[in-house]
């Protein structure tokens, strides 16, 4: 099912199969090529698979953007414990819900991914954990793994070859860091989700303590088109860094939000205009979060001639991280969004590392107090500084994640901070966020 | 050897071997880098964040705790973004945690305390409200305050790797996070304390100590702990002549930080209002306080009256006193009373072993080669109970060395969680089960025996032959109960054996005929209990009792004199393992004198004072090394708190072990025998547990 | 403690699902499907799930108090999320919660007195480019408006 219409600029290579009537079922799967590159996989060697991964330059989706290739090559094939394949479905960076769509309309499509990797790791297991507010996804994902049983695509003797392979999904249960592949795979033991300390990297430690490859659903997805047309063919969809193409997740102040496949490189202002459609109401754009929450965020002009690819999102100081994007319009409260982030990290730090622990809390306080009329010009300066003291310094990515978007605001929307002082009632308070569908 | 790297830190040039952690190599090297969650031996967490250094191309500050060394690696403990990094770090922690250092146990000696004046942010930035819940007690011995808690998890590492109990784990997340114990409001653990000492802050504080004193006005005095056969160091802090608190926060023992309720808690039958402080006599058919020299003298009358009417002298010393003690005593006896008759309460077979082994000194293992043997047998033992610092070093041992234990028993022991076979056997059938591990135990490269009371004489010479014939080196532990059980046995305290296990010209009764015989004269009794469930035959014999308490004996005794606990006095104890560690008083308390001393003084009451020697430990011990077979131990070693292994026989033993006087009491961590009757604390752990079942 | 063939079958299911000896993991998974048929993680439920997967009470207490979607307390038969993160904030979500509140009159994690409803502002949902976003327990609600959301809270209080 489609939650929003498909735009004509988007290159539909995960996403060709979404709005195809029983797009989740093996036969419409069987009927659009599918299976055609676990076919394929299976006449090639380990190496072969990870060198057309390499060569499609196919970056890991969830937000590290770390090669995929890479990452596979580094697990250690000949090592005699059992290997695991995990996908990280877990999608909790806010803006986020791509993953949600990808397995929702072809389920099939992600387990063939995972059946390639498998090849490439030599691996015989793998486990899809799914954040435990996407239950009907589970109940999705149960029916094509029944499926792909019955046809032979997972079990013993996949296509009467001595390959072998088991999958299974596994729910979380509520824990933005659980999308921390570490924090994943303690979660998946049964345990809370604190990060591991790394190295030994989950390549080589992972699931039950043994060699895992750890990838986003996206990720996986990518890799039957790579198999079935070859990685130059995706490659050559993107820019030259960065191979393929993105699920996107249009959110915020713009005509037509949803869920646009994009190819890397994307320009920034067409997405907002063309496939978003523009902004609502013709206002004008304030703030730009390419990629997720935890981006430092952009201004207007910082978005000029923009493109959403890793390296262009570097250069600005940013990242393309998950593919959350939100357009923020003129009437946005600043202070409220980086009150509203800081809110969401201080509910899901874990609690580990001391920086991250004290100091989303700390900084959540101050902003709400903050934002009531409550602040002192002091004030500022010191939700800049906790942010630094926290950056680069916790025990997982979530304090960055915590710390860049709101130096990032602090910084760049310094006189939204003054209008807040003493005691003066937020100025956009009464400007209407609702927008009445 | 492991390869060296090279590296600098701070501009010094080191070397340390690969693999060693930057906060270690630094720390041995005199380089000081901060930590909370970084405790050597447990864990590594990364979680305080306060040892963050600069570590030349790496892109941002690097955890000195998980970061192995590196050939050429360069480190940089304290440039301005370190400083500024420890002490915003310093700056998040003390934001939630109150500022009541002056009400808080743990003043003067905290962690937190200490980094705040060393590195800053000591004024605070946070005017927000801080997270608040009320104290909580766990236990009779732990209480919890959780908005002091800094959540280094150390009290969860010890109490799980540690101690392999696993009480405590942490609940919720975020700000919020807190430790919690495993009974949902209170904790069913072993009671240890270890999570209370380990805490840097005063979130765990201890039920003995709390809000009794500052660290600052007490005297530190380490000494070995009394109850069991371990021979932990524990050092008592004393004000005013009276024992606030143990620990060994110094780590100064073999036992490292490591102590049991009983060594860190069950110092208080020292001033129990039962304690015995004056002489008392036996006046009108009463017992009645009589002055040190009036006891001494009917004491020495009434000897002096049974030696020279020829009448039969009986003396039962302890497990709990003195080398120099025991060595005196039966010195006392063999030379002044010219009697055999002298003998203790025996709790585990060390005289076989010693003689199976017939001089192969090499089989004794230490506690130190429990934590390093690569292999390890428990028989017919409960070692977390009974022997919890064994118990404690074979899991260090699992944690470190992934040594291989093995566990032969009747019950379910702690040792199952790290074995490698367990073997279930019916009570008395563990040594015959022990056959079943042959093959296993033959792969290995060495081990260690330790066996429980049940094993002894010819189960003793059965288990010596199995080790034999495995074709490995095998070392063995006889395990005995008390905090000198093993000495009693060396210094002779025993009528068939004199000190150093030669044995004695014409054996004397042991302690079960002296009770028995019809004509026994006097009986003489030292820190022991012989008639708690007997009676003795002799009802006109001259009993003197040489105690701390009135026990079922000394309400029987003519004389009683009131003894010196080991808290209270100097001299040697030999523990399970046969390692010789010196007692230092921490306190004295009015009226009691040391049993050596009052030994001395009957000698000197009955003119024989030449016949023994001086009544000083030292000169004792020195004694003692001249003539007790394997005591010669370097006395530097002990002197500055050491331990020294004895090493107490080369070849045979011409004496059969009385099995049937072997028997153990089995003492839990919550029982002491008399000791224990008397210890509030552990009797308030005692009831607590109760009541919870 | 005795639950439906049903989640029986899906605990057997998990249980072997991961590698011999590792039947803790099963545990989150358990949990969660439990508390949908029980209501809320008891402390009978606890103790169940410890014997099932073999650890003590405490390592099932450390993770329940983790994840927020596992509850001590009972819920409503309706549970209703409604998300106030950045896409859904910048979108009317905030509304939608304060709106839904003074109309139950209840706060966040208050369940109505006859025990229909219960409330609780989420953390995002995944529903961010049909912001705003709600679920009535498992089931997505889309670009939700006040209108929509009365119709929705009128239904759920008819519903048996």
């Amino acid at each position: 099912m489609l939650y929003n219409e498909p735009s004509p600029l988007e290159v539909r290579v995960l996403s060709r199969r979404f709005g195809l009537p029983n797009s989740a079922s093996i036969d419409t799967y069987l009927a659009t090529d599918g299976y055609k590159a676990l076919r394929k996989a299976l006449e090639m060697k380990p190496e072969e698979i990870i060198e057309e991964v390499k060569t499609s330059n196919l970056r890991g989706r969830g937000g590290a953007g770390f090669s995929t290739g890479m990452k596979w090559s580094f697990v250690p094939r000949t090592s005699p414990k059992p290997k695991y394949i995990v996908v990280n479905a877990d999608e909790s960076e806010p803006v986020t819900c791509k993953d949600r769509v990808l397995i929702e309309n072809d389920p099939h499509q992600l387990i063939e991914g995972m059946l390639i990797a498998a090849l490439a790791a030599d691996a015989h297991a793998g486990y899809i954990y799914i954040r435990g507010e996407y239950r009907y996804l589970i109940d999705i994902l149960d029916t094509a793994i029944a499926e792909a049983y019955q046809h032979g695509y997972l079990g013993k003797n996949i296509l009467g070859t001595s390959f072998s392979f088991d999958a299974y999904t596994h729910t979380g249960a509520g824990a933005y860091e659980c999308g921390e592949e570490s924090a994943l795979l303690e979660s998946l033991e049964g345990k809370r989700g604190i990060p591991r300390i790394r190295p030994p990297f989950p390549a080589v430690v992972g699931a039950f303590q043994c060699p895992t490859v750890l990838n986003n659903v996206e990720t996986y997805c990518a890799a039957p088109a790579i198999i079935r047309d070859g990685g130059a063919a995706f490659a050559a969809l993107g820019v030259p860094k960065a191979g393929g193409t993105k699920l996107t997740c249009l959110t915020g102040h713009v005509n037509k939000p949803g869920v646009y496949e994009l190819p890397l490189g994307f320009s920034v202002d067409k997405m907002i205009n063309e496939v978003g459609g523009g902004i609502r109401g013709g206002k004008k754009l304030k703030a730009f979060i390419p990629g997720g929450s935890s981006c430092p965020v952009l201004t207007a002009a910082e978005c000029e001639g923009l493109t959403m690819d890793y390296d262009a999102m570097a250069k600005r100081k940013t990242m393309l991280g998950s593919g959350g994007v939100v357009i923020m319009d003129e009437d946005t409260c600043m202070v409220k969004v980086a009150l509203r982030i800081m809110r969401f990290y201080a509910h899901e730090s874990c609690g580990w590392c001391i920086p991250c622990r004290e100091g989303t809390s700390w900084l959540r306080k101050t902003l709400v107090r903050f934002h009531d009329g409550m602040g002192q010009r002091d004030d500022i300066g010191l939700i800049g500084d906790l942010a630094k003291n926290m950056l680069g310094r916790t025990f997982c990515p979530l304090g960055d994640a915590a710390a860049l978007p709101t130096i990032s605001i602090v910084e760049k929307w310094a006189a939204e901070f003054e209008a807040h002082l003493n005691g003066r009632p937020c100025p956009y308070e009464n400007v209407s966020q609702l927008v009445m569908a | 050897m492991a390869d060296l790297v090279k590296l600098t830190i701070n501009d010094r040039h080191l070397e340390v071997p690969a693999g060693t952690l930057v906060i270690e190599a630094a720390k041995r090297n005199g380089i000081e880098i901060p930590s909370f969650c970084y405790y050597e031996g447990l864990a590594l967490q990364a979680a305080c964040r306060m040892c963050l250094v600069e570590v030349e191309k790496a892109p941002k500050l690097m955890v000195a705790c998980t970061l192995p060394v590196a050939e050429g690696m360069v480190v940089r403990t304290e440039t301005p973004t370190v400083q500024q990094a420890r002490k915003s770090m310093l700056e998040f922690l003390l934001s939630n945690h109150p500022l009541d250092c002056p009400v808080c146990d743990k003043g003067g000696e905290c962690e937190l305390q200490d980094m705040v004046f060393r590195y800053g942010a000591g004024e605070s930035r946070f005017t927000e409200q801080k997270v608040h819940e009320d104290e909580k007690q766990w236990s009779p011995v732990v209480f919890f305050d959780m908005p002091r808690c800094i959540l280094c998890f150390r009290c969860v590492r010890i109490c799980g790797e540690g101690m392999g109990v696993n009480a405590l784990g942490v609940v919720n997340r975020g700000v919020l996070s807190e430790i919690a114990p495993n009974k949902g409001d209170h904790l069913e653990c072993d009671e240890c304390g270890m999570c209370i000492d380990i805490c840097p802050v005063g979130a765990l504080t201890s039920g003995t100590y709390r809000y009794k004193t500052r660290p600052w006005e007490m005297e530190h005095v380490g000494t070995i702990c009394t109850h069991c056969s371990n021979g932990c160091k524990t050092t008592l802090g004393v004000r005013n002549d009276k024992i606030i608190r143990g620990n060994n926060r110094d780590r100064s023992g073999i036992n490292g930080e490591f102590l049991c309720i009983k060594g860190r808690y069950a110092f208080d039958f020292s001033d129990h209002p039962d304690r015995l402080q004056t002489p008392l006599v036996r006046t009108g058919g009463k017992l009645q306080p009589a002055s040190w020299s009036q006891a001494l003298e009917v004491v020495a009358k009434n000897f002096q009256d049974v030696k020279q009417r020829g009448g039969r002298f009986g003396v039962i010393g302890s497990n709990h006193t003195t080398n120099e003690e025991n060595y005196y005593l039966q010195k006392f006896a063999r030379q002044v009373l010219m009697t055999n008759n002298i003998d203790h309460h025996r709790t585990g077979d060390v005289l076989t072993l010693l003689d199976a082994l017939s001089g192969r000194n090499e089989a004794l293992a230490t506690t130190q080669d429990l934590y390093q043997s690569k292999a390890i047998l428990v028989v017919a033992a409960e070692l977390a109970l009974e022997h919890p610092f064994l118990s404690f070093q074979i899991r260090a041992n699992y944690r470190h060395h992934q040594a291989h234990v093995y566990a032969v028993t009747s019950q379910p022991v702690r040792e199952d969680k790290t074995a490698t076979v367990i073997v279930r056997a019916a009570p008395g059938a563990e040594l015959s089960a022990v056959e079943s591990l042959r093959e296993k135990l033959k792969a290995e490269p060495e081990l260690i025996i330790l066996y429980g009371d049940a094993i002894k004489g010819d189960g003793v010479r059965k288990l010596v032959a199995f080790g034999t014939s495995l074709g490995i080196p095998v070392k063995y532990v006889p395990l005995v109960d008390y905090s000198n059980s093993r000495g009693a046995v060396d210094m002779g305290l025993m009528p068939e054996l004199l000190p150093g296990y030669q044995p004695s010209q014409a054996f004397g009764l042991t302690w079960a005929d002296m009770l028995a015989s019809e004509d026994l004269g006097a009986l003489w009794v030292i820190g022991a209990n012989p008639l708690k469930n007997a009676e003795l035959r002799a009802r006109n014999a001259f009993m003197v009792v040489q105690e701390m308490f009135l026990t079922d004996t000394a309400q029987i005794a003519d004389v009683v004199l009131p003894a010196a606990s080991a808290y209270e006095k100097s001299g040697t104890v030999t523990n399970v393992c046969g390692e010789v560690q010196r007692l230092k008083r921490a306190i004295q308390t009015m009226g009691a004198k040391p049993d050596l001393e009052i030994i001395g003084l009957i000698a000197k009451e009955m003119d024989a004072a030449a016949v023994v020697g001086p009544w000083t430990s030292d000169s004792v011990f020195e004694e003692i090394r001249k003539n007790v077979r394997g005591y010669d131990v370097p006395v530097a070693m002990i002197a500055t708190g050491g331990a020294a292994q004895t090493m107490p026989v080369n070849g045979r033993i011409a004496v059969e072990s009385r099995t049937d006087l072997i028997r153990s009491t089995h003492d839990n961590l919550f029982t002491s025998g008399t000791l224990g009757r008397y210890s509030k604390m552990l009797n308030s752990v005692l009831e607590r547990r109760l009541n919870y079942h | 403690m005795t639950f439906s063939p049903e989640l029986e079958a899906k605990f057997d299911k998990l249980l072997k699902s991961y590698p011999p000896g590792r039947q803790r993991a099963a545990m989150v998974p358990m949990l969660l499907f439990a508390q949908d048929e029980v209501g809320s993680v008891t402390r009978e439920l606890v103790d169940e799930v410890a014997k099932r997967v073999g650890v003590q009470a405490l390592q099932v207490d450390e993770v329940i108090t983790y994840y927020s979607m596992l509850h001590r307390k009972p819920l409503g038969k309706h549970h209703v999320q409604i998300c106030t993160n950045i896409s859904c904030l910048l979108t009317g979500g905030e509304e939608l919660w304060k709106h839904a509140c003074a109309k139950l009159g209840i706060g966040h994690k208050e369940v109505t007195p006859d025990g229909r409803i219960s409330l609780e502002e989420v953390e995002c949902i995944g529903a961010c480019s049909w912001a705003p976003a709600l679920q009535v327990n498992y089931d997505f609600h889309h670009q939700v408006t006040p209108e929509k959301l009365d119709q929705l809270l009128d239904r759920l209080r008819k519903l048996t």
